[in-house]
């Protein structure tokens, strides 16, 4: 899956807040279609974000987050101008990067 | 004298039949009463605030509206219609060549009354319209794909006001009128009114929702609803409504749901376009 | 001989009562077409109710079932729920005024 990842990161002091908009169905495998058979259970696992070699922030996801989650997060260090990266995992083993700038 | 009193009769009754009716399906005077019921009621909103709906009524739902709207739900979809608008059809045409101005920045015109079909074009009918006469399949009125074009075109003319049209033309009163009758007929087994929510009770919960206010209540439309997990259009919002009521619901396209849709965007006449929206 | 004949009383009498108090097929054809006229004209007048199909469908699936009593139950129950909403329909049409803002 490609281009499911929408981030926006922006330095101010010595903090960097990061919010990020990720596309996927995120289906828990609870819930049934319009036949009334399950639907199988597709949704993302890790999400990684890495700035200057280092992980600042994993997120563990199960069925309980729903569909195109929304994050926020902010972190220690990072300026304007530095490389911010974003990946994800799904149970399926699909996944998907993106390497934005920091405002 | 049975005459001149018949005469009489019918004069006292004609007066005050017309009384009764003053402002109801005169575009102008409903205007007037609808604008001052809801700046006098709301006296605190600034009257482009309404068409943020709940938003404008409850302080603690801005609040987090305001924190969803740094990176609203909404994105992709205003994504994909840009993509829908630059992808030709099988015929080689595009949506650009359906609509004024290619399609960008006119959203705050619709609905229009179409002199040539004789009926009111919402946006979502005219998006259909276009690809019908392009060889194309229509799309589904409530969601996907319609609501990402629409989406797109709300969101290119965010800011804009509404400028909706009747003109001298006898079916545009009409529709105008039905429009407005829909408005305020009760129905459904719960016996509600649109207007029984949005003019009787905006701000006020029914169940956990805020109600919004009938004024510049189309401005924010298509909506990223939270409860739906995903986008919608118009006309998933007027079905919802249908259904919350115990009323079986219209289909797309509905020459009802046009005319009312028609109706509540005169009301908003002047009130910027606020969509796409996101709701809870 | 006794016993045959005491068998025969027997379904002799849970034959009469079966009848005289069940519901039969036709009944139910007859409730239903009604109940199904009516929310025809609910449809014309764009007034339909959700209960009023969740009714029709009830009673359609109650009849598969052969449960003709309730079955009808279910079909007039539709039936008066449809006519509720063509009033409510028919009268909306002279009282929504009275609700215009002015």
């Amino acid at each position: 899956m490609a281009g499911t990842i929408r981030v926006r990161a922006t330095a101010s002091g010595d903090t960097t807040e990061v919010q990020s908009l990720i596309r996927h169905p995120m289906d828990s495998g609870f819930v049934k279609d319009a036949k009334g058979e399950l639907i199988p259970a597709h949704h993302i696992e890790v999400v990684e974000f890495e700035h200057g070699g280092k992980t600042v922030f994993t997120a563990l996801w199960g069925p309980a987050v729903s569909k195109d989650p929304y994050l926020k997060f902010s972190f220690k260090g990072g300026k304007a101008g530095d490389e911010l990266k974003v990946s994800w995992v799904d149970n399926k083993g699909a996944s998907d990067s993106l390497v934005a700038k920091i405002q | 004298m049975l005459r001149k009193l018949c005469i009489a009769v019918a004069l006292v009754a004609g007066t005050a039949q017309s009384l009764l009716a003053a402002g109801v399906g005169d575009p102008q005077a409903d205007f007037k009463a609808f604008r001052k019921y809801f700046t006098e009621r709301f006296s605190k909103v600034p009257l482009n605030d309404f068409v943020n709906g709940p938003y404008s009524m409850d302080q603690g739902l801005r609040k987090q509206w305001k924190a969803i709207d740094e990176f609203p739900p909404y994105e992709f979809a205003v994504e994909q219609g840009k993509q829908m608008f630059a992808t030709p059809f099988k015929n080689g045409k595009t949506y650009a060549d359906c609509f004024p101005n290619k399609g960008v920045g006119v959203r705050q015109m619709y609905p229009m009354f179409d002199a040539k079909w004789g009926e009111v074009i919402t946006l979502e009918v005219a998006v259909n319209k276009c690809r019908e006469a392009n060889g194309e399949a229509p799309l589904d009125y409530t969601k996907d794909d319609m609501a990402a074009v629409t989406a797109y075109m709300a969101f290119t003319s965010r800011g804009k006001p509404f400028d909706i049209k009747i003109p001298d033309d006898p079916r545009a009163l009409a529709a105008y009128k039905k429009g407005e009758q829909y408005f305020y007929s009760r129905r459904g087994q719960l016996n509600f009114s649109c207007a029984s929510c949005h003019v009787q009770s905006p701000g006020e919960h029914i169940r956990t929702e805020v109600l919004a206010p009938a004024l510049g209540i189309t401005a924010a439309l298509p909506i990223y609803r939270s409860a739906w997990g995903g986008m919608g259009t118009t006309t998933r919002r007027f079905r919802t409504c249908n259904e919350q009521t115990r009323g079986v619901p219209l289909a797309g396209g509905d020459e009802l749901y046009r005319d009312v849709e028609y109706y509540l965007s005169y009301m908003a006449n002047g009130l910027p376009i606020s969509g796409p929206g996101s709701r809870p | 001989m006794r016993t045959l004949i005491k068998l025969v009383v027997v379904f002799a009498v849970t034959g009469f009562a079966a009848a005289a108090f069940a519901a039969s097929a036709e009944e139910f054809k007859t409730a239903y077409d009604k109940a199904e006229a009516a929310e025809k004209q609910a449809k014309a007048l764009k007034n339909q109710w959700s209960p009023t199909e969740s009714a029709l469908k009830a009673a359609k699936a109650a009849a598969d079932a052969g449960k003709f009593d309730d079955a009808v139950k279910q079909a007039q129950h539709a039936e008066a729920l449809a006519n509720a909403s063509i009033a409510q329909a028919k009268e909306q049409e002279s009282v929504w005024t009275q609700a215009v803002v002015h």
